[in-house]
């Protein structure tokens, strides 16, 4: 069973996902404004992530760039508004510039959880479709990688 | 038909509706003998979309299941602080 929530629907310019992390409200938004611990979970597992520039308050611009044997993938935007409560910011690969998302993370504490809810708004119908499959191969490994290691702590 | 009027508290035609609704997406089939139609769901469709959605729920999966770990790691250290 999937631990997070997805949804996009049909002819939406969004995507919207949700999961529930069992830890404080507060230290989520420090995981997520911090960094030096976003660059221990934004990229994938099988690229390095340098986080070039960071500054979480409104007006504040970010650039994050993933390195792995093939090359490297850089991300920027900037953010708009950020509180404990909502962080709005905009996301845009530099390999397709004028492709751009708006993004509005969602942080809400109940009994010591926090949902993490994240909706994405793209330009058009094309750009919403082409993020859900922009995953596929990295996608994929991922997946297995969390499989083999979760055989492992099975052993 | 008459089944799932009862389990469902909603009129017949209520049914009726939500039926044809399911039925025009393709997410059930009917079958009809004399007297009475019977309805079957059809998960082809939803396996699917399914498909389509795998590989950025794959991708957000992994990623939040890091944030999930990197968390857990923090309070841990928060503890290890406070019986220091």
């Amino acid at each position: 069973m999937s631990k997070i929530n997805l949804v996009a629907e049909p002819g939406s310019y969004e995507i919207r996902t949700s999961r529930e992390f069992n830890a404080p409200r507060a230290l989520v938004f420090k995981a997520l404004t911090d960094p030096a611990l976003v660059a221990k979970w934004w990229g994938l597992k099988s690229t390095k992530t340098e986080i070039v520039q960071m500054e979480a308050k409104p007006g504040g611009l970010w650039r994050y760039i993933e390195r792995d044997d093939n090359g490297e993938y850089a991300f920027r935007g900037v953010y708009h508004s950020v509180s404990p409560e909502q962080i709005v910011y905009t996301f845009e690969f530099e390999g397709m510039p004028g492709h751009v998302c708006m993004s509005t993370t969602t942080l809400e504490e109940n009994n010591g959880k926090t949902t993490l809810t994240e909706s994405s708004v793209f330009q058009s119908v094309e750009d919403r479709d082409g993020m859900l499959q922009s995953g596929m191969e990295e996608g994929a490994t991922e997946s297995w990688d969390s499989l083999e290691e979760l055989l492992q702590s099975m052993q | 038909m008459g089944e799932l009027t009862e389990l469902l508290d909603i009129t017949q035609p209520g049914v009726s509706k939500h039926l044809r609704v399911l039925r025009e997406a393709g997410l059930v089939r009917v079958r009809k003998d004399a007297q009475r139609r019977w309805y079957e769901l059809n998960p082809e469709p939803l396996a699917e979309i399914e498909a389509w959605l795998q590989p950025y729920r794959r991708l957000i999966e992994a990623r939040y299941e890091r944030l999930d770990q990197l968390l857990n790691e923090l309070q841990h250290e928060e503890n290890d602080d406070e019986q220091d």
